[in-house]
């Protein structure tokens, strides 16, 4: 552990060190201001099937992204060689692009004063030193737990763990430096079923992720997890077309947060290509929806004490009683709306919907007759217009019961009204990305089938 | 000539590391037992223009260089890379990958015939797209956009006009001691408007590439023919009404629309899933599965072409390859891992997106040949249905065989005649038997543009589609407006 710590401590200092560098060669070739982003880290992806290691693939990762200003005009650059010759024909190429771009008023570095100034740890970095043969073990015991878990498991796509960890670097010539070390394990499982005597075959996954991988959820778990997904959606059929009420399970419903953040982005706004433009203030959820960042939890996938500026996160509410508190934006988009930036500057940290209370059985029962969506494939989403329409499948309920499972199936609607027409959001929440939501229910939309 | 890219290639990739054959020897002394070894030298330069509100706000470059060690034994493959080209990380990359063979037996690498080898059929040149234009001019390809669009029409609020340019350099060598080179340009050029008319609004874009140079947008009113496509696209979206829910008979028109093929079929007849017996299509070479009439092949053999490729990421030259002939399946396409585990030969489709992916059997150019029918005669034949002609995208389960693609431009037809357009909306099917519902076939076969990427696995790379006007009888769409 204590030469892990040492390795650490060197390779910070080799970024930082580089970082310095870096800055002042863009000062050097004419740079008024530049910001940088340094990761390296590495990793091992090993994936089995049946007795077989399917790839054992070794990932070591690095790279700069430069961004220069020549007074108000910019120029960026990027680099996976860090060896001096390259570093030194990266800044010249930003900075050789700045002359030939054009001035830009809303161009430059977030304000000095926003630059964060606390960045405590927030637990993020948990490397495993796992060997590949543990890997392997781990990943063909997941498996074997979901090919064993049904005799309608026929066929695998296979288990799969992955880790890595690394460092990233942050800086730029406010004197803003900061580096953040991190790491990301995950173990997933993927199965394929079939019904004796039916041609048509079915597959589904399940997974875990986590910064420790002690945390990872538990190995038999995830491969019986998948096969009973897969089992699940077998003799699955197609409905006629109607208007429904729809169940979006947690894994999914967080793509509607997606749209919502993707309509109040800075640059959505600015452009004024969003279909919800002009929205500070305007009330487009019903009086139950609750939105939060919070960027400072311990551990989590979205957690950071600064965004890709330096600007300091803070908690912040964006939807408090259906109404838009403020937008999602970096620097550059806040200046164009006359605004200030809201520390998002390369995506949000941590969102989450609160709950309004009910369990997934409880959504069910107040479904009471409708579609609940496991999956979503493909996507019709217009961001001027909040018109939508995508792929699915799932489960057709009734009385509050799952009947049977569904596919081939498209649903449509407008954002602007499946917002409104939110009727709960579940505490059955998905820990496992950046936003944190449970299943949403959502009346009143239209189902495409036979 | 062909000598000159080998040449280009080995200064570039090799001689900065101070790298031969005989250090290659070296590297794969320590992937003793391989079936297949393969070590991927890639350098790549990148660079792209942005021009929004008039003005060019941003540009970047990038450097980006390394090389990936492959060894498979069996079905099992172990992988490294380094983003250094040096013998030391060529070394303890192989070392890493041969971690997936425990029984070492010794596999000598026979004498390299590097020279002969690379005698390919270049189908691009391999002058740099980046260094064949002055910045003045690249920027000025933008401004002419900006012009085109703002001049196409009063309602153009916003024109977001991009290009990027490509140069790569790759070198192959294997363990049978073949040495395959590569140099591969590819450029393109997008343009995204914002229009605003009584208070609606909506955007539209357009673009086009290839394997090739700027220069090729300064050809023929290209770039004005891009601005004004992009502008009439958002347009006719302006006026567009509810599409109607359900299964209907849909008309598709020629080109890109194609992303059909990719979807229903083209994944599901790759290599990898076959093998693995994990695609709809598995075990069913012989059988029908389109109507008559129907051909659909993957060409990675058009000349300058985004989808193209000299040689694949494997050094196998790229081919025509047959999928489906006169509605019967043909073939899978392969990369040699999965056809050797096949009993098949490589078709030439082993590609991977840079040095540090795995490469895996992918589409190049995929579409199918022309029919016989005028293409208004099957708009004809239709009393009342969809007429697609601009898609946006599409996904694909390979396993259910349930595919999706989404419009971008459609219009109703009603009695045999195409009438007012309808909003985007996502058309869902099923890959092994959507293509038997074909009931007409135009004569009017088109390539797309050239700004096609396909992801497969966390990996992009660029591919083309194309097809001519099609009538499937049956097909569910995901509009918003119950059917009368």
């Amino acid at each position: 552990m204590n030469t892990d710590n040492n390795e650490l401590i060197k390779t910070e200092l080799e970024l930082r060190e580089l970082s310095e560098k870096v800055l002042k060669l863009a000062k050097k070739y004419g740079a008024s201001d530049a910001e940088l982003s340094i990761n390296r880290g590495t990793g091992l992806n090993v994936e089995t099937r049946g007795d077989i290691v399917d790839k054992l693939e070794y990932n070591r990762d690095q790279g700069l992204g430069l961004s220069i200003y020549m007074g108000q005009n910019t120029g960026s650059a990027s680099t996976a060689d860090l060896s001096e010759q390259a570093i030194d024909d990266t800044v010249r190429a930003a900075c050789n692009i700045a002359k030939f771009t054009e001035e830009d008023k809303y161009a430059g570095l977030a304000d000095a004063d926003l630059m964060a100034t606390d960045i405590s740890d927030l637990d993020l970095y948990h490397p495993w030193d796992v060997s590949a043969e543990e890997a392997i073990d781990i990943a063909k015991s997941c498996e074997a737990a979901a090919r064993n878990y049904d005799k309608r498991i026929i066929n695998s796509d296979g288990a799969s763990i992955s880790t890595y960890s690394g460092l990233s670097l942050t800086a730029n010539t406010h004197g803003f430096t900061a580096v953040v070390p991190s790491s990301r394990h995950s173990l997933s499982c993927s199965v394929i079923g079939q019904e004796p005597g039916d041609d048509g075959m079915q597959r589904d996954y399940w997974y875990s992720t986590s910064r420790i991988n002690n945390e990872l959820e538990d190995v038999v778990a995830v491969g019986e997890k998948a096969a009973h997904r897969t089992v699940q959606r077998l003799n699955a059929q197609q409905i006629s077309t109607r208007q429904s009420a729809i169940l979006y399970s947690p894994e999914v419903a967080r793509s509607i947060i997606g749209h919502f953040t993707g309509a109040i982005a800075g640059g959505a706004q600015y452009r004024k290509s969003t279909f919800l433009l002009d929205s500070i203030d305007k009330k487009v959820f019903p009086d139950f929806i609750h939105l939060h960042e919070q960027p400072h939890i311990q551990q989590a996938f979205g957690s950071g004490y600064f965004d890709k500026e330096g600007v300091a996160t803070r908690n912040r509410d964006i939807v408090v009683d259906g109404v838009i508190q403020n937008y999602i934006m970096g620097s550059y988009s806040a200046r164009q709306l006359g605004l200030q930036t809201t520390a998002n500057s390369g995506g949000t940290h941590n969102l989450t919907l609160d709950s309004t209370g009910q369990s997934f059985e409880e959504l069910l029962k107040q479904l009471d007759t409708g579609f609940y969506i496991t999956e979503l494939i493909g996507s019709s989403v217009n961001g001027l217009t909040g018109d939508y329409s995508r792929g699915a499948a799932g489960f057709w309920v009734e009385k509050g019961e799952i009947q049977f499972p569904v596919e081939e199936l498209t649903i449509a609607g407008n954002l602007i009204e499946m917002f409104k027409n939110i009727v709960a959001v579940g505490n059955d929440v998905d820990l496992r990305g950046g936003t944190r939501t449970g299943s949403i229910l959502i009346e009143g939309m239209m189902i495409a089938g036979l | 000539m062909t000598n000159s890219i080998y040449q280009q290639v080995e200064q570039q990739l090799f001689e900065p590391a101070g790298l031969n054959e005989s250090k290659l020897d070296q590297v794969f002394s320590h992937l003793h037992g391989a079936d297949l070894a393969d070590l991927y030298f890639q350098s790549t330069r990148f660079e792209s223009w942005m021009l929004e509100d008039s003005i060019i706000k941003n540009g970047t470059y990038s450097i980006d260089q390394g090389v990936g060690v492959r060894m498979i034994v069996g079905e099992q493959t172990g992988f490294a890379y380094s983003d250094e080209i040096t013998f030391d990380a060529l070394t303890s990359s192989a070392k890493a990958a041969a971690g997936i063979s425990k029984a070492g037996q010794s596999a000598s690498v026979k004498a390299w015939n590097a020279k002969e080898k690379q005698n390919i059929n270049a189908l691009y040149a391999t002058d740099n797209p980046l260094a064949m234009m002055t910045e003045d001019e690249k920027v000025a390809l933008l401004k002419l956009a900006d012009k085109e669009a703002r001049g196409a029409s009063p309602y153009v609020q916003q024109v977001i006009a991009n290009i990027a340019g490509v140069h790569e350099h790759i070198l192959i060598a294997d363990n049978d001691g073949n040495i395959n080179v590569d140099i591969r340009p590819l450029v393109r050029m997008n343009i995204t408007v914002i229009v605003e008319k009584d208070g609606k609004r909506e955007s539209a874009g357009t673009g086009g590439g290839g394997r090739f140079g700027f220069d090729y947008f300064t050809q023929s009113d290209r770039i004005r023919e891009y601005a004004q496509e992009a502008v009439r696209l958002a347009l006719v979206n302006l006026d567009s009404v509810a599409t109607p829910a359900g299964s209907q008979t849909v008309v598709l028109g020629p080109g890109w629309p194609g992303v059909l093929l990719h979807e229903a079929i083209g994944h599901g007849l790759e290599g990898d899933f076959n093998r693995k017996g994990t695609s709809a299509f598995s075990g069913r070479i012989g059988e029908t599965v389109a109507a008559k009439g129907v051909t659909i092949v993957d060409d990675g053999t058009l000349e300058n072409r985004r989808g193209s490729l000299s040689i694949d990421d494997e050094g196998t030259s790229t081919n025509c390859t047959t999928l489906i002939e006169d509605g019967v399946l043909k073939g899978y396409m392969q990369d040699k891992l999965n056809a050797k585990l096949m009993g098949e030969k490589s078709t030439g489709n082993g590609r991977r997106e840079t040095y540090a992916h795995l490469p895996m059997p992918r589409m190049t150019n995929t579409y199918m040949l022309a029919g016989d029918k005028d293409p208004e005669e099957i708009i004809a034949s239709v009393d009342n249905g969809l007429y697609a002609v601009n898609f946006a995208g599409g996904q694909v389960d390979i396993t259910s065989g349930k595919f999706v693609f989404s419009t971008s431009e459609a219009y109703l037809i009603e009695n045999g005649k195409v009438t007012r357009p309808v909003k985007g909306a996502t058309l869902i099917g099923n890959g092994p038997d959507v293509l038997t519902k074909v009931s007409m076939v135009g004569n009017d076969l088109e390539l797309d543009q050239g700004v096609g990427v396909c992801g497969k696995a966390g990996q992009s790379v660029p591919v083309g589609v194309g097809q001519p006007t099609l009538k499937i009888d049956g097909l569910t769409v995901g509009g918003t407006e119950a059917q009368s």
